[in-house]
């Protein structure tokens, strides 16, 4: 839709600019200069610790050093449990990303803020909240100890139900936002040829935000994947860890390019 | 009677207290101008918005009865919008099948009688296609398949041909004639085109600020108005006075000459082209000759509209050669004459 807008505002905005300089050409696009110079400060900032990793990275190790068996047991562990912390984000937080866009249950704004607390807490803040009440004398922990026999801590369960903390909030923005955006006539529509709300979640609502739902499912996925491997191998063998961040920067880049050009039009150049 | 209504409902600045019957086979028109509460009215209609109070039946069934509401998705309506909504992840058969699908019907079943709707409202061959290709007049008509595929009860348009161009609108208008024809259950056509109540109703509800203002055939709402709103659809002059015998005392001053006795409060209406302007008092046979200025001036065709101020406020039309002719100007002091049997006169 909004590729569509871009495609249709262009050609007029570039024959009057055209038209325009045609007495005296413009060579610059024209960005003010005191917003010129912090912006390319700010991308100086964020880029240059990229850049440190591809100078710094052992360029002739990289081979041996992805090949290391504790690296692939390492990397195997990350893709299996980012891919089970997807699949819990995308089960459990469309539901809730609907209540937030669609009911007009009170006490939406609290839950909205309780949701996305993660999105702002920091990580260390996090895994201690995690670990009080899934440690093995936490409040859950303790419970699931005694009457399972089932320890959280260590296991590659704590892995996804970390990641799964981090990554939900995200997919509950992103969604909300999707389905608030989202033409809501369109399930009136759906209503008024006999679909109940839960067919026309499945039949409309969803096809209509699946791209968002998507990129915002895959993306933290994706880039959550290896940082575990990353810190793992940073212990033993630092220089195993910048070939593996290098592998997680490429991973990153091309998730922001790929997907969110193509499965969300609106942010594509 | 198979659709009867009364619904009464406050939202924001909206206070909504409407009756609608609609019989078997009728198509009436809402007419009202935007933010009377037209599309609410049919919002509650279709289930999608439960009123404060009232209720609505069709064909003796409660679909709104104080705690009593059937839902939009169990009641056999369909919907026509403004704006077409075909579903964009859809094909347009697809589109058209929906409402057979979520009925339990099977997949090759609703198929087949999506191709024969979508080939009745002439879209033979288009149904693999998106939304996106069509045009509007197309995407109007799917959306029309789709409502009546059902098989409704009652059928609701909002605004149908409003988003459509000129051209296409007088052909979609002529098309949609021909299947409300057709149609044996109760049509709800909500819009703020005159024309197209005219058009397609049997009869016209006028609703404004929330109330029935009037409601009649479309002949009658056209020739005798009762609010000024009407009036100015129907390109009348609207007077309100009381009748005197073979005269009318107007409730804002002056005095209109009529063919006809009349007493008791009155409308008086009077056409524009019965309207003749002169530069001084003409001595002649036209009973009403009044003295006016002219406030404003509009092109209207081969014609200039003149609005005309005064102890009788008027609308005039005359040819452009006249205006030029008779060198009329905003601001101008003219006279204006109406022969007293061109002025229609009914009861308040």
């Amino acid at each position: 839709m909004g590729r569509d807008l871009l495609i249709r505002v262009t050609p007029p905005a570039v024959e009057r600019s055209a038209a325009r300089s045609r007495g005296r050409p413009r060579s610059e696009p024209g960005i003010p200069a005191p917003l010129l110079f912090p912006a390319v400060l700010g991308v100086l900032f964020l880029v240059l610790p990229l850049i440190g990793l591809v100078i710094r990275a052992p360029w002739s190790a990289i081979g041996p050093a992805l090949a290391e068996p504790q690296v692939g047991q390492a990397l195997r562990l990350s893709l299996v449990s980012a891919t089970l912390a997807t699949l819990v984000s995308v089960v459990l937080g469309v539901p809730i990303a609907w209540v937030l866009a669609r009911s007009t249950a009170r006490g939406r704004t609290l839950l909205r803020a309780l949701v996305t607390v993660p999105l702002v807490l920091p990580p260390v803040v996090g895994g201690v909240a995690l670990f009080l009440v899934l440690g093995r004398q936490g409040i859950v922990g303790r419970w699931l100890n005694e009457s399972f026999g089932v320890t959280i801590p260590f296991t590659t369960a704590a892995v996804v139900i970390a990641e799964t903390f981090v990554a939900m909030p995200f997919l509950v923005i992103s969604v909300e936002g999707a389905l608030r955006a989202a033409d809501a006539r369109f399930e009136d529509v759906a209503a008024t040829l006999g679909a109940d709300r839960w067919t026309t979640f499945r039949r409309v609502t969803l096809p209509l935000v699946g791209a968002t739902i998507t990129f915002a499912g895959n993306f933290p996925g994706t880039t959550q994947t290896m940082p575990l491997a990353v810190y793992l191998a940073l212990q033993r063998d630092p220089e195993a860890a910048i070939v593996l961040s290098l592998v997680l920067l490429a991973v990153s880049l091309a998730t922001l390019l790929l997907l969110r050009g193509r499965w969300l039009g609106r942010t594509a150049p | 009677m198979s659709v009867e209504a009364t619904v009464a409902l406050r939202r924001g600045t909206l206070d909504l207290a409407v009756d609608l019957q609609v019989g078997d086979g009728e198509v009436v028109a809402v007419l009202g101008p935007n933010g009377a509460g037209k599309s609410t009215l049919l919002r509650v209609l279709a289930g999608l918005l439960r009123p404060d109070a009232g209720r609505v039946t069709v064909d003796g069934a409660a679909w709104d009865d104080g705690a009593a509401h059937v839902p939009a998705h169990r009641r056999p309506l369909g919907v026509v919008f403004q704006d077409a909504l075909l579903f964009p992840h859809l094909t347009v058969a697809d589109n058209v099948a929906f409402g057979l699908r979520t009925r339990g019907i099977r997949r090759p079943a609703a198929r087949a009688t999506a191709g024969a709707w979508l080939a009745r409202v002439g879209l033979d061959g288009l149904g693999g296609r998106r939304p996106g290709e069509l045009s509007g007049g197309q995407a109007q008509r799917a959306a029309l398949a789709r409502a009546l595929v059902g098989d409704p009860a009652v059928l609701l348009l909002d605004e149908p041909l409003t988003a459509l161009d000129a051209r296409t609108r007088l052909i979609v208008r002529a098309e949609l004639r021909r299947h409300l024809a057709e149609f044996e259950g109760s049509t709800v056509l909500v819009t703020h085109d005159p024309v197209d109540a005219m058009a397609l109703a049997d009869r016209v509800v006028v609703v404004e600020h929330g109330r029935v203002a009037q409601a009649g055939t479309p002949a009658e709402v056209n020739s005798r108005p009762r609010t000024d709103y009407v009036a100015r659809l129907a390109g009348l002059s609207l007077l309100s006075g009381v009748g005197e015998g073979r005269s009318i005392r107007l409730d804002a001053g002056g005095v209109v000459a009529v063919a006809e006795e009349a007493s008791g409060p009155v409308f008086a209406a009077v056409r524009p082209e019965s309207v003749a302007l002169y530069l001084s008092r003409p001595d002649g046979s036209p009973r009403n000759v009044w003295p006016a200025r002219l406030v404003g001036a509009t092109p209207h065709g081969a014609t200039v509209r003149c609005e005309l101020a005064g102890a009788v406020p008027l609308v005039a039309d005359v040819t452009a050669t006249a205006f030029a002719e008779l060198g009329l100007a905003p601001g101008s002091d003219v006279w204006a004459t109406v022969k007293a049997s061109e002025v229609a006169v009914y009861a308040r």
